[in-house]
């Protein structure tokens, strides 16, 4: 190991460069991708504030349509997946198994250095009109609106796109071949479960967005007609190509964050998860039958009645794992001793928040509920119970969870609490209501809305106000307890985990020794001694 | 934090027969890497095929008046690629019996039949009398044997590149050769893909 001979840890400049240890490279995805945060999340407040009004006053229209688009981009591409997947899957999954790194360092590090250029060309989008068609970019739309950012906003998602497969190449080899020998898949901790499910579903899916993209940068750019009705092309085509993908990408966001559940919920109700094997294959049934529904997308798209039909019902049926995983995390929770502190608030919410979500995604999977609401508000609401009350809630509960592990001190709790507590209200203020909007019929995407939707719609917007103040008090308490939080030793949340048998924060390579799996992942009261912080530290793996 | 992480792992010393470091390297896993990469690699052409599928199935005529595909070339071209397959294997099995000189002359071979194929394809580009943006037929046509191209161009690259390496004495050798496996393996893709191509966007519009 030639560059860090004889050191343990890095220095601080080195986590700026191109690094290929795999903790740099988590901390790198989710410091950048917190930053794409709080820009899409301006954006959101930008336009939540332009629709307290019912008159287009405070933006102009077609800023506010680059800003629909590019929220909806950033909010998914840059700061849900490499947060999730990119960040704490680098980070914990060769932690996990006991691996000293991913299989492929180097790759890795390239994955990761695909982002920032990716983020560049978004903002950069913005010096020719930022794209406009929505982050689902359908033409005819996306063919005939600011070309040139429309291009960049093309090519962004392809380099993200090949991040993606680069490193879901790397999680699943990593996976399969570099486990500790004494791990076997029935004692796999079940993020890494689900990170396996989310690697083969990236693999699967995002090469066929690709395609997607590179025929609409052809019709843009270069005088090819796949996606244009006047000479011989088929709009509904490109529609097939996207939701090929981006219908298993809701999955790529959520499936992450199903594996972070299990730990969090299991770890802070000292209490053995139920039904481990339920939960792991649930991820592997997701992960094959999401890649059968994406049509419930497209009911108003022409779509013939046996297609209806087919997909209405293999979107009940993809619900069937997602409540088998709701359950065991009921069933988990239920006679624990459970730990009530941030990152186990924001786990339980999510929950919460994710059964919301989740049953309007039910009404929405079925055609005759969809001709209705399509595209107005009730699609919003839904999207944003399971991605911020599902996947945001989710990262959360992760980062006051493993912060003990990455930084070697705890997050304030009290803080803490208090952002969960205008979290939780916000998200609910803002996107309960548009339920109603929807349901109503006013449609999304809009500027200006009629007059008889504004109360409601300055209710979301306070709600929304409340939200961007949320993120206040996470980022002081992230950054002050960097530095000068509590300070945490290897396993302060007595966890059987593997990457709680290191030190807090993690050497280079990750052990001295490598761990051994004596138990089962969450063998908590079994018989086993439960290590404690009296002991001598990182002896866990060992007793 | 060193020398706690070290100090309470004594059990587990036991059971992991500690011997150094040496725990530090792990197995060669480039090959199960490129695999992987490929299958997903195939999905991607597999969009593109769904979408010629489509879009046949939706024409009246296919391929429509005045963009019809010559095929004497392009048969001529599938036998030079589909055969590149099997020099290339000679060059695996040189390697193997620790032959660099036979490596360095297959691999050669498959170089310029790869080259050959691609000067095909562009002699056949420039000849055909209609371009990419004629139809849909056309857009697709050049779209699919364009990104194939693109796919011979890169595994053009991997074969240059192990025959430089292949320079230095004992860089490869027969038990070490991941490299010329993997430039193997991706030129084998190549060609299973252009022969469901060639399937596809040829043999298939003469029905």
């Amino acid at each position: 190991m030639p560059s860090h001979e004889g050191r343990t840890s890095w220095r601080w400049y080195e986590y700026f460069t191109f690094n290929v240890d795999h903790k740099v490279i988590g901390i790198q995805y989710l410091v950048t991708s917190f930053f794409f945060y709080l820009v899409g999340g301006a954006m959101a407040v930008a336009m939540r504030t332009e629709l307290a009004t019912p008159d287009p006053d405070f933006l102009d229209p077609s800023l506010y349509n680059a800003f629909l688009t590019n929220h909806g981009t950033i909010m998914i591409f840059l700061w849900i997946v490499p947060a999730a997947i990119g960040g704490f899957g680098n980070y914990l999954l060769p932690l996990m198994i006991g691996a000293r790194d991913m299989a492929f360092p180097k790759l890795n590090a390239i994955a990761f250095w695909l982002n920032p250029p990716a983020g560049l060309l978004i903002m950069g989008s913005f010096f020719f009109g930022g794209a406009q068609a929505g982050w689902t970019s359908y033409p005819p739309l996306s063919l005939i609106t600011a070309p040139t950012a429309q291009s960049m906003w093309i090519l962004a998602i392809v380099l993200v796109g090949t991040s993606s497969i680069l490193g879901s190449v790397n999680f699943l080899v990593t996976l399969i071949k570099m486990r500790v020998p004494s791990m076997n898949w029935n004692s796999l901790p079940l993020f890494c479960w689900a990170m396996f499910a989310t690697s083969i579903l990236a693999l699967v899916s995002t090469p066929v967005l690709a395609a997607g993209m590179v025929l609409l940068l052809f019709d843009i750019n270069f005088g090819t007609s796949f996606f244009k009705p006047e000479a011989g092309g088929h709009v509904v085509m490109y529609q097939h190509l996207f939701w090929f993908y981006s219908h298993p990408a809701v999955y790529l966001m959520i499936l992450p964050i199903f594996g972070i559940m299990s730990e969090v919920i299991s770890i802070h109700s000292r209490k053995p998860i139920f039904g481990y094997k339920a939960i792991a294959y649930s991820s592997l049934a997701i992960c094959v039958i999401g890649l059968f529904v994406w049509v419930h997308h497209m009911f108003t798209s022409g779509t013939p009645p046996w297609m209806r039909l087919f997909f209405t019902i293999s979107t009940m049926i993809v619900a069937v794992p997602t409540g088998v995983k709701i359950f065991s995390w009921v069933a988990t929770l239920w006679g624990g001793k459970i730990r009530l502190n941030s990152a186990m608030l924001f786990a339980i919410g999510l929950l919460a928040m994710f059964v919301l979500g989740g049953i309007s995604g039910v009404t929405l999977g079925t055609a005759p509920v969809d001709i209705h609401v399509h595209d107005t508000y009730y699609v919003v609401a839904h999207f944003h119970y399971v991605l911020f009350g599902g996947s945001v809630f989710g990262i959360y509960s992760a980062v006051y969870h493993w912060f003990p592990k990455m930084t070697g001190r705890f997050m304030n709790e009290k803080l803490g609490i208090l952002h969960f507590v205008l979290t939780f209200i916000g998200t609910n203020l803002t996107f309960l209501p548009m339920h109603s909007l929807g349901l109503h019929g006013m449609p999304r995407r809009v500027a200006m809305y009629d007059p008889q939707f504004t109360t409601i719609n300055q209710l979301c917007t306070f709600g929304a106000f409340v939200l961007g103040l949320s993120v206040i008090p996470f980022f002081i308490n992230a950054a002050w307890s960097w530095t000068r939080g509590e300070k945490a030793d290897g396993n302060p949340w007595n966890a059987l985990t593997l990457e709680w048998t290191t030190a807090s924060p993690p050497i280079i390579e990750n052990w001295e020794v490598l761990p051994t799996v004596e138990t089962g992942p969450y063998e908590y009261g079994m018989g086993k001694e439960i290590p404690n912080k009296s002991e001598p530290k990182v002896s866990v793996s060992a007793q | 934090m060193v020398d706690t992480a070290s100090t309470g792992m004594n059990v587990s010393a036991e059971t992991h027969v500690s011997d150094g470091h040496d725990d530090h390297e792990h197995a060669d896993l480039r090959i199960w890497g490129l695999l992987t990469f490929l299958a997903s690699e195939s999905l991607m052409f597999g969009g593109f095929f769904a979408v010629y599928i489509a879009y046949r199935g939706m024409s009246a005529q296919w391929p429509p008046e005045g963009t019809e595909v010559e095929l004497l070339l392009p048969t001529i071209n599938t036998i030079i690629l589909v055969s590149s397959s099997f020099v290339i294997h000679m060059g695996d099995t040189a390697i193997k019996k620790n032959d660099v000189g036979g490596l360095r002359l297959w691999y050669g071979i498959t170089l310029a039949m790869g080259a050959i194929f691609l000067a095909g394809q562009a002699y056949e580009y420039a000849t055909l009398g209609y371009g990419l943006t004629n139809n849909v037929f056309s857009n697709c046509f050049y779209i699919l044997t364009g990104f194939h191209g693109l796919h011979v161009f890169v595994g053009l690259l991997l074969i240059l590149g192990v025959m430089w390496r292949s320079r230095r004495e004992g860089h490869y050798n027969e038990s070490k050769h991941t490299g010329v496996e993997m430039a193997e393996i991706y030129w084998h893709f190549v060609d299973i893909i252009w022969i469901v191509l060639f399937t596809l966007i040829y043999i298939l519009t003469l029905f």
